[in-house]
């Protein structure tokens, strides 16, 4: 440790397994920074981990409100971890505000850690706390958790008073004295958090040194104040193999899979975009991958977004677009032209509460159906949805996979919440990287036989033939087009011909995907909880329960919604009863019934919050009693 | 991807039937739209520009299907859509000769909002401008450029909306240059279309379009033998203002005001004209404002013709390319590098 640190020791240590912790202030207290400190800290130390920010919708919430709370949610522990965790063990309060937005989302019995100076009769009043009301602090309603009032401003300022700092530069180092505490109380190392500090203060020691001493401030006020004797502190062994970790959010993990799809396939990406919310980050990910030869195109836009990579795809590079569901709206047009081209493009949908402007910073399930229909005349497009931060990487690299190698657009659906969520990912090998192979058109001389841009293969893939190729000039367009020659055509035999040669493309894409697996439990049972998507990490965890506990359920989650694995009707036709749990109206339970005739559960919650895993495992249990 | 070969030397020379496709032009008889397609076909050659490395891209609309009767790279697109296309190939592929074929309703109305981002930008692209004041395909209504007070099947007691002038709008988006050519009017079009390749920038040529069937009379008073010489003034680079049958009128600055003053009187000579000059800004925004219908207006000013603007700015896929380059100079990023990152950590 390069800033050795002694504790006493006075105090009892418990191992734990999993904690989930909620870091919560207002917007200005620093809670983001904090609690990504927090979680490199763990992650570093090598315990797993799963991290979710809650920042308010308004970029300037008024100070001290409800409305103006940042949250940062983390749970990690000495087993895998697959979720932020459906409760919070342990809350750290930064004002009267946060605990009033947060404490329902507090395990009874959980600790919160208050800073007593945003507990005042100013923020109370912000709060909404009525003038009658007494302080939450002091009045006996917490009395089902642990409280923990600990002075933190004042703390803070006693260490750095002699700093050089001015007083709103001291004030502005209360969240590290925080964070020390934590780090005290879960036996956490300091030093990562050191030596950000050093690197990003680098030129100002005077504020890296108060920070670093505010962080000792917090660590040692475990340490020697009492309060916490009864409590002691706790310890999460580390779990990871060793290895090279990184720590990505969904939205980054996108931008890094796109990038490595065009160099593992020997293309030069292009991304055409729009800033949208929550997909923004894989726009501004991509715009410092220049090193990589990625190109980014920030358009005017929506739907210059997509069609410039349609116009880069001609160009022969992995084009690609990001949105969310407006923006999908806006680009259903292009996506209709993108298929009637036959030019790979990857459109990757993080979806939002909908519909119309909706629930912009909150995430959804409830644009399958968008994916699968949304276009005028039959416009079959592949669709994939990843279920984590780290699976982000692997689907989108998929969708580019099957993009370039069948010539299609492919629709990648992630959501809000793995797109903000982050979680340590051991640093794939590029070999360990399936191989991406285009096929492109070769120069022709005029004594061969006239280039055909729409001659199908066997899997009715039509050739990738690019400007800058001798003898394949040609045009095409949104027209119908003549089968093979690709000049236009009116006639009716070969408008259905060519419909019916594109919904078979999609078709034959399901004989080179993976057949479906069960994620956890038994190949046949009572329950099958088939899921896609975000929810992933709370049928995984509520299944490991209830599988515990002696129920026959088993987990499978999708990763292709089209075409389905082909032995996806097999594979279901192996339990009892399959229940499908989503973040919309039931909208894969209609795709499922339609192909495969039989009645699923559908299990949908429509609030703009994900599944936790209580939730499901209350549903579970419901089903099984029922028999 | 392939390398691009762009020695023509081993070739035969290139003529204007090698630009043909195989397709037949399917536009009325009469079109200006073939005129167009003709001078594209003569100019082409003299580009020095093999066909394989260039695309024409275009929307919807009559003017769109000019991508399928050139025997280059070419993608009809969707209506209003060709300018981003086209944005996306040109900054994927710089080294590309990318067109655009589009209309007064592709470029101006459903597309109008790439068309004044796309000028902005100065993306290296020649979008060549169709303008014939209708809407041709789908049969007669009226465009965002349609005089006011024309009777069309949707404007049947005549139209109310104010029309864009298409070159105070491009100067006005920041475009780079701006030409404006007659569809009859062979030669100085083709040097327009010459001059609107070599200029690097999004090059904007609206061409005055005739649509024999919904809008025959559109461009009479500057097309007409009878009119043409007293309505139109064509401006080239150095050169002063001078028009007429005669060459008898020209146009001086009277401050900021231009004035069209006889040339025959004695009292005005040609050293006393507006002398035109591409570089000046100030000077295109004041020519791109001549915009007079002769047919109404007294005193007119003359609709000018030839090339109004071409400024050397740097192109939007110059400046990409050169910060990538910066990026660069250690060598392009690997693939370990990408995954690994920079905020990786190691468990031992």
């Amino acid at each position: 440790m390069s800033e050795p640190i002694s504790s006493t020791s006075k105090f009892t240590v418990t191992p734990k397994t999993s904690v989930s912790v909620l870091f919560a202030g207002d917007s200005g207290d620093g809670m983001q920074l904090t609690g990504t400190q927090f979680a490199n800290t763990v992650a570093v130390y090598g315990a797993d981990l799963n991290t979710f920010p809650n920042f308010p919708s308004e970029i300037r919430a008024p100070a001290g409100t409800v409305a103006g709370v940042s949250g940062f949610q983390l749970q990690f522990g000495s087993k895998p971890v697959y979720t932020p965790g459906a409760r919070f063990d342990v809350m750290v309060a930064m004002n009267a505000a946060a605990l009033k937005a947060k404490l329902k989302e507090l395990h009874r019995g959980g600790i919160i850690i208050a800073c007593t100076d945003g507990f005042d009769e100013k923020n109370l009043r912000l709060a909404g706390y009525k003038a009658d009301e007494a302080n939450p602090l002091e009045d006996g309603t917490l009395s089902n958790y642990i409280v923990f009032p600990v002075p933190v401003l004042q703390l803070t300022r006693e260490a750095l008073k002699d700093s050089g700092l001015s007083h709103k530069e001291i004030d502005r180092c209360k969240n590290m004295f925080i964070l020390g505490l934590l780090y005290w109380l879960y036996s956490l190392p300091i030093d990562v958090t050191v030596e950000m500090l050093h690197a990003k203060f680098g030129k100002n020691a005077t504020i890296a040194e108060a920070n670093i001493r505010a962080i000792k401030a917090g660590y040692f006020f475990g340490d020697e104040t009492e309060i916490f004797a009864n409590l002691g502190r706790f310890d999460i062994s580390p779990s990871k193999q060793h290895g090279t970790y990184r720590r990505v959010t969904g939205n980054e993990a996108c931008a890094i899979g796109l990038t490595a799809a065009a160099k593992k396939a020997g293309l030069n990406l292009f991304l055409g975009s729009y800033p949208i919310t929550p997909a923004t980050e894989i726009l501004q990910t991509l715009a410092k991958m220049k090193k990589f030869g990625v190109k980014t195109f920030q358009a005017e836009d929506e739907i210059a977004g997509i069609v410039s990579s349609i116009g880069a795809a001609y160009g022969g590079a992995l084009a690609a677009t990001n949105t969310s569901g407006p923006g999908l709206a806006l680009k259903t047009e292009a996506l209709g032209l993108a298929v009637m081209l036959e030019l790979p493009l990857v459109v990757i949908n993080v979806q939002r509460g909908g519909p119309s402007t909706g629930l912009p910073t909150k995430p959804e399930q409830s644009d399958l159906m968008m994916a699968m229909y949304g276009r005028h005349g039959d416009a079959p497009m592949p669709i994939l949805a990843a279920h984590s931060p780290v699976d982000c990487f692997y689907t989108t690299y998929e969708a580019s996979r099957i993009a370039i190698e069948h010539m299609t657009p492919v629709i990648c659906l992630t959501d809000g919440y793995l797109a903000l969520s982050s979680e340590p990912w051991k640093v794939e090998s590029a070999e360990n990287l399936s191989d991406i192979n285009p096929h492109f058109s070769t120069e022709r001389s005029p004594e061969d036989p006239p280039f055909l841009p729409y001659k199908r293969d066997e899997r009715h893939v039509r050739p990738w033939a690019i400007p800058g190729t001798k003898g394949l000039e040609h045009r095409i367009g949104g027209l119908e087009k003549q089968h093979e020659t690709g000049h236009v055509s009116t006639d009716p035999d070969n408008h259905e011909l060519m419909t019916r040669l594109r919904a078979e493309k999609i078709e034959k894409i399901a004989d080179s995907i993976p057949l479906q697996t069960i994620d956890n439990g038994p190949d046949k049972g009572d329950l099958l909880i088939l899921g896609w998507g975000s929810s992933y990490g709370a049928i995984k965890t509520a299944v490991e329960q209830a599988l515990e506990k002696g129920h026959s359920v088993a987990h499978a989650h999708l990763r292709y919604l089209n075409p389905f694995p082909k032995n996806l009707g097999e594979l279901m036709g192996n339990f009892r009863q399959v229940l499908i749990p989503e973040n919309n109206s039931g909208q894969l339970v209609h795709l499922i019934r339609d192909k495969y005739l039989f009645a699923p559960v559908s299990f949908t919650k429509v609030k703009g919050l994900p599944f936790n895993e209580m939730e499901i495992l209350e549903k579970i249990t419901d089903i099984i009693k029922e028999h | 991807m392939p390398d691009i070969d762009t020695s023509l030397a081993s070739r035969p020379p290139l003529t204007a039937k090698h630009f043909a496709s195989d397709q037949e032009p399917k536009w009325c008889p009469g079109c200006g739209d073939h005129a167009v397609l003709q001078q594209l076909k003569n100019v082409m050659p003299d580009l020095g520009v093999p066909p394989e490395d260039i695309v024409f891209i275009s929307g919807i609309g009559c003017s769109s299907r000019l991508p399928y009767y050139l025997a280059t790279y070419g993608v009809h697109g969707i209506h209003g859509r060709a300018l981003p296309m086209a944005s996306g190939l040109k900054t994927s592929r710089p080294e590309l000769s990318v067109w655009v074929a589009t209309g007064d309703g592709d470029a101006l109305s459903i597309g109008g909002n790439h068309f004044i981002h796309t000028l902005r930008r100065n993306i290296d692209l020649n979008v060549v401008l169709f303008n014939n004041e209708i809407y041709g395909l789908t049969k007669g209504q009226y465009s965002p450029t349609t005089k006011v007070g024309l009777k069309t099947v949707t404007s049947p007691l005549g139209v109310i909306d104010h029309p864009f002038n298409t070159a105070t709008l491009t100067l006005g988006a920041g475009g780079s240059f701006f030409a404006r050519a007659m569809d009859r009017d062979g030669k100085v079009l083709r040097a327009i279309l010459h001059r609107a390749a070599t200029h690097r920038g999004t090059s904007l040529v609206e061409i005055y379009q005739h649509c024999p069937i919904f809008n025959n009379s559109a461009f009479e008073a500057f097309a007409g033998q009878e009119n043409k010489d007293e309505s139109t003034v064509y401006v080239e680079h150095d050169m002063p203002l001078v028009f007429g049958k005669f060459r008898q009128k020209g146009i001086r600055l009277d401050g900021s005001t231009p004035v069209v003053v006889d040339l025959f009187k004695g009292d005005v000579s040609e050293s006393d004209l507006w002398i035109h000059d591409e570089k000046d800004s100030f000077k295109a925004n004041l020519l791109a404002r001549f915009f007079d219908d002769p047919l109404t207006v007294e005193n007119f000013l003359p609709r000018p013709f030839g090339i109004f603007y071409a400024e050397d700015r740097l192109t939007y896929e110059d400046a990409l390319e050169a910060q990538i380059a910066l990026t660069q100079e250690q060598g392009e990023g690997s693939m370990e590098e990408l995954l690994v990152g920079d905020n990786s950590y190691i468990i031992k």
